[in-house]
């Protein structure tokens, strides 16, 4: 059962992403192309996604654990340091650059694998040097 | 139409992912979290699922409705290597992307992923209008 949940989660994300044409990073580069052409549409997106989220919180606030598991493993963390902050400026920058985040991303190995291939393989690349950056630092 | 109908059930079918992944398996959906630990964790099967999953589902209505997501013109690897090294690095040091802070995190009102979400639209805004 947890198996099926987390590839039904996944499914159900990817065809989230690809029904609001999230995957297409032409429409991606014009929701973020504020000070042009913009589209709008991505902030729908992200609205409907956060009403349905906020709905899941408020049940798992009333729940004593989730239904397959003991424990919530929900992050804790509330302080905002300097890994968190550039961290997410690069990542904005890479976004920005290509219109490729994470997800739709690694569809495009499917999509539109001339482009997918050289961004999945330079994402396993960053990932990597930030864990064994870690590892490293860690010692 | 469609340009509110097809963002608005995205937006849904993306936001019930995440409080089925909630509700049942008590964690976020983080894509680049969930990505790393395929790369990297001893027991791959559960994150292998989710990304095949994701994969699937966000190739096949492409596929289906013959709609694949080509950009209008050829774009060149050496943007696509930057910007897939920028995005895999930047999101592990900011623990998050677009699901886990943009979504996940807003959702249930964390300052940490409210602060990323800002911070990555706006460095991805200023990025874009410079390149355009």
């Amino acid at each position: 059962m947890y198996a099926f949940i987390t590839l039904i989660s996944g499914l159900l994300f990817g065809l989230g992403l690809a029904f609001s044409e999230m995957t297409n990073p032409a429409v991606v580069i014009g929701f973020l192309d504020i000070f042009g052409n913009w589209n709008p549409s991505l902030l729908i997106v992200m609205a409907s996604a956060i009403a349905i989220g906020m709905i899941g919180y408020y049940i798992k606030r009333k729940s004593l654990k989730p239904l397959l598991t003991n424990v919530w493993q929900i992050p804790t963390a509330r302080n905002i340091d300097a890994k968190l902050v550039i961290g997410s400026a690069l990542f904005g920058i890479g976004w920005g650059l290509s219109g490729y985040c994470p997800g739709p991303g690694l569809t495009a190995m499917v999509n539109n694998p001339s482009e997918g291939f050289y961004f999945v393989i330079a994402l396993i690349v960053g990932s990597s040097v930030h864990y064994f950056q870690t590892r490293i630092t860690n010692k | 139409m469609d340009s509110v109908f097809n963002p608005l059930v995205g937006g849904l079918l993306i936001g019930v992912a995440t409080v089925v992944y909630l509700l049942s398996i008590g964690k976020v959906i983080g894509i680049s979290g969930i990505f790393a630990q395929l790369l990297f964790n001893r027991d791959r099967l559960y994150p292998f699922l989710f990304i095949a999953g994701l994969v699937i589902g966000g190739s096949a209505y492409g596929i289906l409705t013959d709609q694949t997501v080509p950009f209008p013109e050829a774009r060149s690897p050496f943007l696509l290597i930057v910007s897939g090294l920028l995005v895999g690095y930047g999101t592990r040091l900011g623990g998050g992307c677009t699901s886990g802070h943009g979504v996940c995190g807003i959702s249930r009102l964390s300052p940490r992923s409210i602060a990323a979400t800002i911070i990555f639209m706006l460095t991805a805004i200023i990025t874009v209008s410079v390149l355009h």
